[in-house]
């Protein structure tokens, strides 16, 4: 039989509010000893009480807004109880009910075929303690309990592993945009789960999910929803049926394994938070943040198709990252040339010279103005393409401008009649065979022999004028 | 109401304790005769009235994103029962 897979997401992201959720305690807690972010509130000490954190409220309403969602005139908190000592309170507060944001959706696209993903929900809660399991005990670090935690659940849309895997790419970039979340896996500011379920092609009915975490990075979300989606469907063909657990991907053997029977919504007994009072929202606030939402990457995308001639994969990688966009727009305007021209200096010398210093677009050593000038002294034929590529990584290293380096190192471009025709002249008596078999008529060598000049003048001579005196002189003799 | 004995087990693993067989009995009773009160409720009809998260007259309660500074870590493990490598120790989790 014929299986397709049904695939739900559960998304948490870490905010990048200054404080904790509830607490005044600093949420910057990467890299910091264990137990010093944390104050009586955050350790659940008798007779304290949360406070709501108004910026972590705003930025649960802009990635809503975000993820076309609506917004809650009402809100309430939630107590979900469960015994586990990553919680020092005993229960972790959520949201439940009435969540800040429901009902919205997010385009993935995948082979060129574009989908809508329904968002049932997006609220907020506190994450928890980190747990480190040693051999006899374990040990716990309560510097992330109380980190705002937004909690974004999909509708059970997504069809296939690599679906699932743009959904988190594009939520990320979203995130990201908004400047709410670094959405970073690898530091798990992002982390994600998976419900998954198979059925028969054609049939409408959900199959038991099985619920996967420990995704902890895109190629993880892939690798565990394949080997889950072929599991499931050996056990449904062996005429067996899909226990309701959850498995955890085991990033070392590539497999799933059983973690725990799942605990049920009812188990956890949620009930209102009686220590927060609900939020009313105001139709004015939400008006508010929405009027500072920045353009996010889809619009962005469509924008620098529409505006700048780019075709969908020049806009798809430029729009990646809210830093290279801006970049791009800023050596654009400071161009004035095409900007088709420029895109292809970004996503292909100037990633190669970053990713090989391991820097972010933020950390770029050349300013895009910078850039700009020096596509210009190329279009004005003072350098050519090939020596701006050396330029372009001399200016990465050192932090001169072009036109600084192309006079110090003497790389302007050489369009000297005479000086090109010695250099052509000296090659063509140095291959003398080629010579022949270009008049034979094998007319492609005479790029091999432009090769030769360029070699002969360090890269510097002018190639169209290199072109049309090597035609000449082959033409000649 | 009366609760099974399977239930009593059930909400005694949700909150990690060990009861012996006559404390299960003895609960199983005692938690039946306490939900048997609490759906007296049930009686009531409460179809015109929304749900009540709180009977405060407070909505809207935040404090400024602005960061303070947190405990001493000697003052955050003073009363732990046991620590190690400055975090809380507590006994093997078995996932």
């Amino acid at each position: 039989m014929q299986y397709e897979p049904i695939i739900g997401m559960e998304v948490h992201a870490e905010l990048l509010t200054a404080s904790k959720m509830f607490c005044g305690c600093d949420a910057h807690i990467f890299g910091a000893p264990p137990n010093t972010h944390v104050c009586p509130v955050c350790l659940g000490l008798p007779g304290v009480l949360p406070v709501i954190n108004r910026k972590a409220v705003e930025y649960t309403l802009m990635a809503g807004l975000a993820l076309h969602c609506q917004i809650a005139e009402f809100s309430v908190f939630a107590r979900k109880n469960y015994t586990y000592p990553d919680l020092p309170k005993g229960y972790q507060i959520s949201q439940y009910e009435l969540p800040l944001c429901r009902d919205g959706w997010l385009d993935v696209e995948v082979d060129g075929q574009s989908r809508r993903i329904g968002i049932t929900r997006a609220h907020l809660e506190e994450d928890t303690a980190k747990l480190f399991h040693a051999g006899g005990y374990s040990l716990v670090d309560f510097n992330r309990a109380g980190v705002p935690l937004l909690e974004i659940v999909s509708e059970p849309d997504i069809r296939s592993p690599e679906e699932a895997r743009q959904y988190l790419i594009r939520l990320q970039q979203i995130l990201r945009y908004l400047g709410v979340s670094s959405a970073d896996m690898e530091k798990g500011a992002m982390r994600c789960e998976a419900n998954v379920s198979l059925r028969p092609v054609g049939s409408t009915a959900l199959g038991t999910k099985v619920e996967v975490k420990n995704l902890n990075s895109f190629r993880s979300v892939k690798l565990a929803l394949e080997y889950e989606i072929e599991r499931q469907a050996r056990v449904l063909e062996a005429g067996g049926t899909v226990e309701q657990v959850t498995m955890g991907w085991d990033e070392v053997h590539n497999r799933t394994v059983v973690q725990r029977s799942k605990e049920y919504a009812d188990d956890y007994r949620y009930f209102p938070e009686p220590d927060l009072p609900p939020l009313e929202i105001s139709r004015e606030w939400v008006a508010e943040i929405r009027s500072r939402l920045p353009e996010l990457p889809e619009a962005k995308r469509a924008r620098f198709i529409a505006d700048y001639g780019l075709d969908a994969q020049q806009a798809e990688v430029l729009v990646q990252e809210r830093a290279v966009a801006d970049y791009f727009e800023e050596a654009v305007a400071a161009y004035g040339g095409a900007a088709r021209a420029v895109a292809p200096w970004i996503s292909g010398e100037l990633f190669r010279l970053l990713r090989a210093q391991g820097l972010e677009m933020a950390e770029v050593p050349v300013p895009a103005k910078a850039l700009a000038d020096l596509l210009i002294l190329i279009d004005e034929g003072k350098i050519t393409s090939g020596t701006g590529k050396q330029v372009l990584a001399q200016m990465f290293a050192s932090g001169r401008s072009a036109a600084e380096i192309v006079e110090a190192e003497g790389l302007a471009q050489v369009s000297d009649a005479a000086t090109l025709e010695a250099a052509v002249r000296k090659v063509l008596a140095a291959y003398p065979d080629e010579v022949a078999k270009y008049r034979e008529g094998k007319s492609q060598i005479i790029g091999w022999l432009m090769g030769q000049v360029m070699r002969e003048t360090k890269g510097k001579a002018n190639p169209q004028l290199v072109r049309e005196l090597l035609e000449r002189q082959l033409r000649q003799c | 109401m009366t609760l099974t004995l399977r239930d009593v087990e059930h909400i005694a693993d949700l909150a990690r304790l060990a009861l012996t067989a006559e404390e299960k009995e003895r609960f199983r009773e005692q938690l039946s005769a306490i939900l048997d009160y609490a759906a007296s409720l049930q009686r009531l009809d409460i179809s015109d009235i929304p749900p009540t998260a709180t009977v405060l007259p407070l909505r809207n309660v935040m404090r400024e994103d602005v960061a303070r500074p947190s405990l001493p870590p000697e003052d955050v493990l003073a009363n732990a029962p046991d620590t190690a490598e400055g975090c809380f120790r507590v006994r093997a989790i078995l996932e």
